[in-house]
């Protein structure tokens, strides 16, 4: 009997979704969790499921996971936690060096470094996941929540984070990216893309970060050239938490109150969000404002297209130098849109709409130098290429299965 | 003709005799097949494990300048299985066979307390981890790693960290897959490479164009030499284009020139706390100014540097990496 090609595909492709041999390992919380949990994460083979319990996983060390194709699941991400108070050794609580991982359902609370890393991992799904410093907004928490990077494929959906020191979720020098349904509060920058091409950041929840969305390119990175990024269908809400980064990094020089901030990068199309109540700017483009020696980078935002946002209140309180005369010289709040002025390419934004250009005349200049001025002649530009955009379909398979 | 048989019979003996030992010795198949060995015995690399005298076949090494570990001592060995040999790299890596094993005892305290083995198998190289009983006769398989009280040779009560299998990929990975660290020809003497030729282990000896200096001679060579080989040694393994930290773009190695890519007036990218308030990884001049030598001066999860395989500071090796960044223009 001869198979039909259709039914052989549909065998195929279930035989590479859940290999034959594919077992669950359930770990309970309890005594030993450490051991019992990372050895379940070592001795795992490709398609298992490392079932984790309900209750608090009390944790020494950080965990890690190098085996392709596991998932980790908990109970959801509040009934299954694993609890770093103690924490003693590592970067981080877990890492992930592996392709095709799934995380869902647990919470991952108070690591001493970031929370969730997963570095060169592939197509790798979040779903569902909690990372939560306890103590709220405080220097001394981890730098990042959620923090994959280096990878092709990243799905980001269903998460929750807050009191990360720099981002709650950070997507950095990754392509074909997702993060979507996300509600993330309290830490210094919600959101962050850096470095990375081809993210669609979509339907998250953002309020009471120091600032809500960010879109980075930095210079002497392994990756560079970040763009082709879509900020579509956000809420970006009073993202009023004063900056509690340690200072020396990018993120602590973002002003308090800022919604969506894009630095360098070419191609951002941010659409359809709703932000409100954002006291520096609800959109803030500029240029990288650092001297750098790297001759490969482009230190200027090119292609920022803003355009069918609504816009409520904020722009009154801007934490820049001479924000408080602008507020006074433009009746009472900054414009939605805010530009630093450098460079040939304004951002792009609809007929009839102004925006402010802080005029300043170079890269690395600083704002004594700034010499405001309204916009209201838009400039034609090119518009986002429609292209490829966010992680592939079969990862949204494996967070809705 | 009963003579003759005897004679046969005592010929029979001797070879028996004989080959005892090497029946006794490195046991090859562990360290090719599939699994994990439960305990350190079942490779047969010790003829006596207490004393850390090796087996047959299982050649003692030490390198130039080594990863700091608490002030553990480190006892090294490398086994080449019968018939194969090791080929030379030039400053490089040493390129060891399959079935080749890399082999580490750590001994704090007057304890032996953990060896590590790397196990080059058909599919790739394969690290773990085993820890020494009480009574130091055996060490076991300890795959999620342990934690155990330890003094450091300072006179320090550490929690000494035994690295699961994972974390021994962490600092043993390139581009995925696991590798050797130690046995690089700059890293070894010259009279050790030589004598490993000529026990036939070695293709041949390597030309090596600039060797790590000893880390005992540090005050009688450059400054920068002696510090560059400790950072590559101590931070290199992860702070390379293919290492665990190569989206810091901060590399560290032997032969890294750029002074950017060695962090000189480099602002970091994920440092989170680790930055310490301070805005580049190395100012010139100034140690206390630069993240790197805070990142090394500290005890604090999600700070301190290297983020595994320590719980003390290592004094000598922040006054090397003080003296070099002190140097620099």
């Amino acid at each position: 009997m001869r198979m039909p090609a259709l039914l052989i595909a549909a065998a195929t492709a279930l035989a590479l979704a859940a290999p034959a041999h594919a077992k669950t390992i359930p770990v309970a919380a309890g005594d030993g969790a450490q051991v019992r949990l990372q050895e379940a994460l070592i001795l795992a083979e490709p398609g298992d499921v490392v079932e984790l319990g309900a209750g608090r996983f009390v944790l020494t060390d950080g965990l890690s996971l190098d085996v392709k194709g596991v998932t980790v699941r908990g109970q959801g991400m509040d009934a299954t936690v694993l609890d770093f108070s103690g924490q003693k050794g590592s970067g981080e609580g877990l890492l992930v060096t592996s392709d095709e991982v799934t995380l869902r359902d647990f919470a991952v609370e108070n690591t001493k470094g970031d929370g969730i890393k997963s570095k060169g991992a592939d197509n790798i799904v979040y779903y569902r996941v909690r990372v939560t410093w306890t103590g709220g907004a405080k220097t001394t928490n981890g730098a990042y929540g959620i923090y994959p990077v280096s990878s092709t494929g990243v799905l980001v959906d269903g998460c929750k984070v807050s009191g990360a020191s720099d981002a709650g979720i950070y997507v950095g020098q990754s392509k074909a990216i997702t993060v979507r349904y996300n509600f993330v509060e309290n830490n210094v920058a919600g959101i962050e893309i850096e470095n990375s091409r081809d993210a669609l950041v979509t339907d998250n929840f953002v309020t009471r970060n120091t600032g809500g969305i960010l879109v980075f390119d930095l210079p002497n990175l392994p990756v560079m050239g970040g763009g082709n990024t879509i900020i579509k269908n956000n809420t970006v809400f009073g993202n009023d938490t004063p900056n509690f980064a340690p200072k020396g990094n990018i993120v602590a020089g973002v002003p308090r109150g800022t919604g969506i901030m894009v630095m360098a990068n070419e191609g951002v199309w941010i659409t359809q969000n709703r932000m409100a109540d954002n006291p520096t700017a609800h959109v803030l483009i500029v240029a990288y404002p650092q001297p750098f020696t790297d001759k490969t980078y482009n230190p200027l935002p090119r292609s920022v297209v803003i355009e069918e946002n609504s816009y409520v209140g904020g722009g009154g309180e801007p934490q820049m130098p001479g924000g408080a005369q602008l507020v006074q010289m433009l009746g009472g709040r900054l414009p939605p849109v805010v530009w630093d002025g450098v460079g040939p390419n304004q951002p792009i934004v609809p007929e009839g709409m102004s925006f402010l250009s802080l005029g300043l005349p170079g890269q690395g200049v600083g704002m004594a130098e700034a010499r405001p001025v309204m916009i209201d002649e838009p400039r034609p530009g090119a518009m986002v290429a429609p292209g490829r955009f966010g992680a592939p379909a079969a990862l949204d398979a494996r967070a809705r299965p | 003709m009963r003579l003759l048989a005897a004679a046969l019979l005592l010929a029979g003996a001797a070879i028996a005799a004989r080959a005892e030992p090497a029946a006794q010795g490195v046991n090859a198949r562990a360290i090719v097949d599939a699994g994990y060995p439960a305990n350190l015995s079942d490779y047969g690399f010790f003829a006596d494990p207490a004393a850390q005298r090796p087996a047959g076949g299982v050649t003692p090494y030490r390198v130039q300048t080594p990863l700091w570990s608490d002030g553990a001592e480190k006892l090294r060995f490398v086994y080449v299985p019968d018939g194969k040999q090791a080929l030379a790299n030039g400053d490089g890596l040493l390129n060891l066979p399959v079935g080749s094993a890399l082999i580490k005892t750590f001994r704090l305290d007057g304890r032996l307390i953990e060896t590590r083995v790397l196990l080059h198998r058909p599919e790739g190289w394969v690290a773990l981890p085993y820890q020494w009983n009480a009574a130091q006769t055996d060490a076991r398989l300890a795959l999620a790693g342990a934690r155990l009280d330890a003094v450091t040779p300072a006179g320090e009560a550490i929690s000494y960290a035994i690295p699961n299998k994972n974390q021994c990929k962490d600092c043993h990975a390139l581009g995925g897959e696991v590798v050797p660290l130690g046995p690089k020809g700059r890293n070894l003497s010259a009279a050790w490479l030589a004598d490993f030729a000529k026990a036939g282990k070695l293709d041949r000896v390597p030309q090596v164009t600039r060797r790590v200096p000893l880390w005992e001679d540090r005050a009688k060579v450059p400054v920068a030499d002696a510090a560059r080989g400790y950072l590559d040694a101590n931070c290199a393994h992860c702070h390379n284009p293919q290492g665990a930290a190569s989206n810091s773009g901060l590399f560290l190695s032997w032969e890294v020139t750029d002074r950017t890519m060695l962090g000189i007036g480099k602002r970091p990218v994920a440092a989170g706390r680790g930055s310490g308030g301070l805005d580049f990884d190395v100012v010139p001049g100034r140690p206390e100014a630069s993240i790197l030598y805070h990142r090394m001066a500290s005890l604090e999860g999600g700070v301190s540097m290297p983020e595994l395989g320590r719980a003390s500071l290592d004094r000598d090796g922040l006054a090397i990496v003080h003296a070099w960044i002190r140097g620099l223009r």
